[in-house]
């Protein structure tokens, strides 16, 4: 995963709170292989009538050049489904912008570089009020933690460590082999005290 | 002395390995449960050419896709590859993998407690978010996503900063009728879906004390549904009697593992980062009416008007309302249903069954439905009970065990436009299939549904049935 420190792109407002992973991804796409693809499945059901037509309506089908995406609170709430965070990154997305997120969607999200920036509910309506419809150029800046549109400049919220992963592109095997000695001996010390807490061995 | 601490506290303290300086904790994780939908993970390892590194304590299990009808002869290939695919990975690195035909095949969250391998201050991690029902045993139990699914697989450990912590508390007795179930959906509807965001939630209260297990892991299931990241309940002698003899529970060192278990308690004076109390006999029956588990009402309440929502509110309301088919001001009580399903993580124990059946008992449903057990085992038992027969003297079809209709993965769905009465935990729109329309209430309220064809106020059975 490459890491990252600022993005300029398009963004677009999708005015809905509670957008769940069922809506991020509906759960009859989650048996294909991700070499195929996610993106074609992202809110499949909310941009696409019954017969699979898009809505010319819906936000991202007016704006299929977005890459940040302004949306109400609760974003991503529900599953853990990480194909939800695909989904979104597959269709070129870098950075979701909510008042707040599901807990293990965000965490999923920062897995795959993908930002989830927490704004108040008032920088969301002024983020809201600029994009309107329409769309329009946003930058993103992991290092001053703000997003700019036109003249609008507010400050969003990211956990410290969820920043420092997404800037540098850290992939958590890694960093977690550089401590294999502390987890042997954390394990064996475990299987010592609490011998019940291991299956084969409590018998 | 030292300072009291909640049973977070010391939960996470047995299983802190090491903290950064940024405050992330890095967890041992004691149990790793895997199912079909873990394949991105598997994948993601198999690229690195690494193996499972405790294959001792990770455990596979096929519920997400499993056919709950004919298993003997998978149709679609997509479901044939998911299924595959996890028995690839379980030979692979050796894993013990709870297949279709298993005896102790079921939900992973029904079969972790059921066989023992769910226990008090374990902590235990899925690639499932209602991994939190393990919580009502006294675990640390939180669902991953793929990436830390593959992380844990790799080295037994995730990493992870702790959540701030939050007592629920439901003080009173339980009217007749009313269960873990509607305890949950009316929290959730209090708090709102957010409400517990980032907070490990402990539940507590006489109320809580007098659930059985089953009621336990319903409550501590739907944790998530409120956005805590976790739920938990400190274990006592329900829990111990529930555990002992389990297959995979301690045998030998039975005691000694009873005595640390029984100090998995909140000391006396911790304190919380938030408190809320509800009163248990205030808790109605309560129904979902919206897309949302928030969007939830005593079955004796008529459905909102969003005009008379606060404006926050309205709009999702309004939006709900008319995918779900619905006139606000018309009473909950007398919609009507296409259809049941009874099962789940959530409620496809042998104690939901059993109140179901109660209900059922002797009469038919007016509406068509499936009936799902968590598990193989909870359907032996069913049958053993002659629970089956009367689910289909009713009318409905007696199923194996699965998710089933609650994600609808298998291939059992709710078609479009059509209304269930579901013991499930999510009324997502199109959770149960593209356009259906889900409403969550306890297994003895989907019974009542079936019976009347309509959404209908259980306690209308009590007295000449139990419920």
């Amino acid at each position: 995963m490459a890491g990252w420190t600022r993005h300029k792109g398009r963004a677009v407002f999708l005015g809905l709170d509670n957008v769940d992973t069922d809506q991020l991804i509906p759960a009859r796409f989650m048996s294909t292989p991700r070499a195929e693809g996610y993106g074609q499945f992202l809110l499949h059901d909310l941009r696409n009538d019954a017969d699979g037509a898009p809505d010319p309506d819906f936000p991202l089908n007016r704006r299929p050049d977005a890459s940040v995406l302004v949306s109400g609170r609760n974003f991503g709430t529900g599953s853990s489904r990480e194909a939800a965070v695909y989904a979104l990154v597959d269709a070129g997305f870098r950075a979701v912008i909510a008042p707040s997120f599901g807990d293990i969607f965000a965490a999923n999200a920062v897995n795959n570089g993908l930002l989830p920036a927490q704004v108040t509910d008032e920088a969301q309506a002024e983020l809201a009020a600029t994009l309107g419809t329409g769309t329009a150029d946003i930058s993103l800046d992991l290092e001053t933690r703000t997003v700019a549109v036109g003249n609008l400049t507010v400050a969003f919220d990211l956990d410290e460590s969820w920043r420092t992963k997404l800037v540098n592109g850290w992939d958590d095997i890694d960093l977690t082999n550089r401590h294999v000695d502390e987890i042997s001996a954390f394990a064996a010390n475990r299987a010592k005290s609490e011998p019940w807490a291991f299956p084969l061995t409590s018998e | 002395m030292a300072a009291p601490r909640t049973m977070l506290d010391k939960l996470w303290d047995a299983h802190e390995i090491l903290r950064r300086e940024d405050g992330v904790s890095l967890l041992w994780v004691d149990r790793h449960l895997v199912h079909e939908g873990s394949h991105h993970a598997f994948a993601k390892i198999a690229a690195r050419g690494l193996k499972v590194v405790r294959p001792d304590l990770t455990f596979a299990v096929v519920d997400h896709y499993a056919p709950t009808l004919d298993r003997t002869k998978i149709a679609d290939p997509k479901i044939a590859r998911m299924i595959g695919t996890l028995r690839d990975n379980a030979q692979a690195h050796r894993l013990r993998l709870f297949d279709l035909q298993d005896q102790d095949q079921g939900i992973v969250h029904v079969i972790g407690p059921e066989q023992g391998l769910t226990l008090p201050g374990l902590s235990i991690n899925c690639g499932d978010s209602h991994t939190s029902t393990h919580g009502a045993f006294g675990a640390l139990a939180f669902g991953i996503g793929a990436t830390e699914v593959a992380h844990v697989l790799a080295t037994q450990t995730v990493w992870q900063r702790k959540p701030r912590t939050m007592r629920i508390t439901v003080n009173g007795t339980l009217g007749p009728g009313v269960t873990a179930k509607d305890i949950a959906l009316n929290w959730i509807a209090a708090l709102g879906t957010g409400g517990a965001q980032g907070h490990a939630v402990e539940y507590a209260g006489s109320a809580v004390r007098a659930l059985s297990m089953e009621g336990r892991m319903t409550l501590c299931n739907l944790s998530i549904e409120g956005g805590a990241r976790l739920g938990m309940i400190a274990p006592d002698e329900t829990t111990f009697d529930y555990l002992k003899g389990r297959a995979f529970a301690p045998g030998k060192g039975w005691e000694k593992a009873v005595t640390a278990w029984s100090a998995l308690v909140s000391d006396e004076g911790a304190s919380f980062d938030r408190e809320v109390v509800f009163n248990a006999t205030e808790i109605a029956p309560t129904v979902t009416w919206g897309t949302s588990p928030e969007q939830a009402l005593p079955v004796t309440a008529a459905i909102p008007d969003p005009a008379r929502l606060d404006p926050e509110k309205a709009k999702a309301a309004d939006a709900a309302l008319e995918y779900m088919g619905l006139q606000p001001g018309r009473p909950l009580d007398g919609t009507p249903v296409d259809q049941v399903f009874i099962g789940s993580c959530t409620n496809g124990r042998i104690e939901d069954l059993r109140a179901a059946a109660a209900v059922l008992a002797g009469h038919r449903a007016k509406v068509p439905g499936l009936v799902s057990p968590g598990s193989a085992q909870v359907k032996a038992q069913a049958e053993q009970e002659g629970l089956d027969v009367v689910f289909k003297n009713a009318g409905l079809t007696w199923a194996s065990s699965g998710c089933s209709m609650c994600v609808g993965m298998n291939g059992d769905q709710v078609a479009a436009g059509k209304r269930c009465a579901s013991s499930t935990n999510r009324n997502f729109r199109g959770r149960q299939g593209p356009g259906a329309r889900t409403h969550l209430m306890s297994p003895a309220m989907v019974a009542a549904a079936a019976l009347t064809g309509t959404i209908t106020d259980v306690r209308r059975f009590l007295g000449e049935r139990a419920a």
